[in-house]
């Protein structure tokens, strides 16, 4: 983060770091996601043993929060069917800006195995996605690999996201 | 009047907009509880819930209607979706049935398999059942120490079909591959530790102040109303009815294995916590006598019936009409005799059977999943009235209902 060292023991400098205001709050942002528990299907039994022990996100600041208020992922994991797709999109709209989605699973890729008359084939159809998850079901160190090339995807951002956020609407 | 839309549906008796004390609220589709996509509509006076209404089809994935458009083989996969805490047990239920139908003996090795991967998937699911029960109440550290444990379990899994969560491990007419090396060493390693893991998970929970105090007496479901429901599993044997299909119908090698059905007459969450603990027990007990079985078996895998099963790839390669036989069982399917069938099995949830119903075509006519979850799914309607609101996650979870299963 710092682009410029002090040596406070010896030069007896002012306590300053040189920075930029996007190196700063994408620090933040970066090192902070809050991932919605959004599980649909079997993706989401992946998604919560990627909280679990072994794999254990938390060391990473991903902590799974229960509203979208506080989210700023959403990573949605399993099948989309049309009956819920409201209300995938309502969640989507409550979540606070900025926010970022993962697909995670071929089902919410692209509709997967399931070419029904029930399912919703990918859920960019309703929601703007950042990063798909290949895999029926994606392993959790997948999971993790997302997480951190959304990481990276985010400490490339602008901080001011508002021009961002109208290309993202869809 | 109300006007109905999806967020605020049409449902008899039950008006959103009330003018009397009582509130409606909404809990799920989305809801870290909810074990999926259940949505409740519930009914409150003050903190109790006057009516409740399950309201399912949010996971609805039109499985059975797929399976009349695929080959049986074809199919097998979409099983794995459907209960996917536990894979094997509805890939087996689909397999038996198909067996039933078409009258195949699976060879002595494959059973041995089988009885093997079905047992492990029950630990599996048991221990999902501990995890998520105790996370739902509050006590996070089972939650971990459970997953732990149920991560062993899966690498068990892994080693033998490569998938973590949807096995596809068992096919029509036997298993695809023998057990690799060291596997039977590192089973017994698992099973020899299980019994002190559940002791730790029973002495976390089972004397715990609070666990009692929110389990006790909550989610009651009397023997008659349980069998009325068409309650299975350990949702039937918590309420005093002794009725495994292991025992009372006995598929693969259960009869040959020495193993006892826990009951508990307190019909109650708590019951019910304590018998999904000894299934475990069992469980790694069935495990134990199954390992020294399968060094006595010959090392056939799959059945031998060239009209529905490929013969072994030494066999296509060098005999012309097991090759042809081959082409048209991959072109064209396999085409059972016409007929209907059901099998029962029990899964960790509860009685789950596929009901087929075969005009000698390669696709089923019809297919039908008869799956635990969805009856008790059903019995929430009822069991949840005259409850308090913060007992409702208590009862969702201890009726441990997938929703893979109830939609379809």
């Amino acid at each position: 983060m710092a682009q410029h060292q002090v040596n406070y023991a010896s030069s007896a400098g002012l306590p300053v770091a040189l920075t930029t205001v996007d190196h700063l709050v994408n620090w933040g942002r970066s090192n902070s996601l809050w991932p919605l528990t959004y599980g649909l299907a079997c993706c989401a039994i992946e998604m919560m043993a990627s909280g679990a022990s072994r794999y254990d996100f938390d060391r990473m600041g991903t902590i799974f929060r229960a509203s979208p208020r506080q989210a700023d992922v959403m990573i949605l994991a399993g099948t989309l069917s049309k009956k819920h797709s409201e209300f995938a999109r309502r969640l989507y709209d409550q979540m606070t800006e900025p926010k970022w989605v993962i697909s995670m699973g071929s089902c919410a890729n692209t509709g997967g195995m399931f070419n029904t008359y029930a399912t919703v084939q990918g859920v960019d159809r309703i929601i703007p996605v950042d990063i798909y998850l290949p895999g029926c079901a994606p392993r959790p160190e997948t999971l993790q690999y997302a997480m951190m090339m959304l990481q990276k995807k985010i400490r490339r951002e602008s901080a001011n996201m508002n021009k961002n956020t109208k290309q993202r609407m869809v | 009047m109300q006007v109905t839309n999806k967020l605020t549906p049409f449902f008899e008796n039950l008006n959103f907009e009330r003018d009397d004390n009582t509130m409606v609220i909404n809990f799920g589709p989305q809801h870290p509880s909810a074990h999926g996509q259940l949505r409740l509509v519930l009914e409150l006076d003050g903190e109790l819930v006057v009516k409740a209404y399950p309201d399912i089809g949010y996971l609805h994935r039109g499985i059975e209607k797929m399976a009349e458009n695929m080959t049986y083989n074809e199919f097998l996969p979409t099983t794995d979706r459907l209960d996917y805490i536990a894979s094997t047990s509805n890939n087996y239920a689909y397999a038996l049935s198909v067996e039933r139908l078409i009258g195949l003996e699976v060879p002595r090795r494959a059973q041995v398999i089988r009885t093997m991967l079905l047992e492990l998937n029950r630990i599996i699911s048991h221990l999902f059942f501990v995890a998520t029960h105790a996370l739902d109440v509050g006590a996070m550290s089972v939650f971990l120490y459970a997953f732990r444990e149920r991560e062993f379990a899966m690498d068990l899994m892994e080693d033998y079909c490569g998938a973590r969560l949807t096995h596809s491990a068992v096919r029509i007419g036997g298993v695809p591959l023998d057990l690799p090396e060291g596997w039977l060493e590192n089973l017994a390693t698992f099973i020899a530790k299980l019994p002190e893991e559940v002791k730790t998970y029973e002495d976390l929970l089972t004397e715990n102040r609070i666990w009692k105090m929110r389990l006790e007496d909550v989610g009651v479901i009397s023997a008659e109303d349980a069998i009325s429901w068409g309650c299975t599993g350990p949702m039937l044997r918590g309420s005093g009815v002794e009725y495994d299909i292991r025992k009372e119908e006995p598929y693969e090698l259960y009869e040959e294995l020495n193993f006892e059905i826990p009951i508990s007459d307190r019909c109650d969450s708590y019951g019910r916590y304590l018998l999904y603990m000894e299934e475990m027990r069992q469980s790694g007990k069935i495990l134990q006598q199954l390992i020294p079985m399968y060094g006595k078996t010959e090392p056939q895998l799959m059945a031998h019936s060239p009209q529905y099963i490929s013969a072994p790839k030494e066999e296509i390669m060098t005999q012309n009409y097991a090759l042809m036989q081959h082409f048209v069982l991959v072109t064209q399917g396999m085409r059972p005799p016409v007929g209907e069938v059901y099998a029962p099995t029990e899964s960790p949830k509860g009685e789950l059977g596929f009901y087929i119903k075969s005009e000698g075509e390669p696709y089923a006519y019809r297919l039908k999943c008869r799956a635990p979850s969805f009856f008790h799914t059903g019995l929430l309607q009822e069991l949840l009235v005259g409850t308090y609101i913060a007992d409702v996650v208590t009862i969702i979870g201890s009726t441990n209902i997938v929703f893979g299963e109830v939609d379809r």
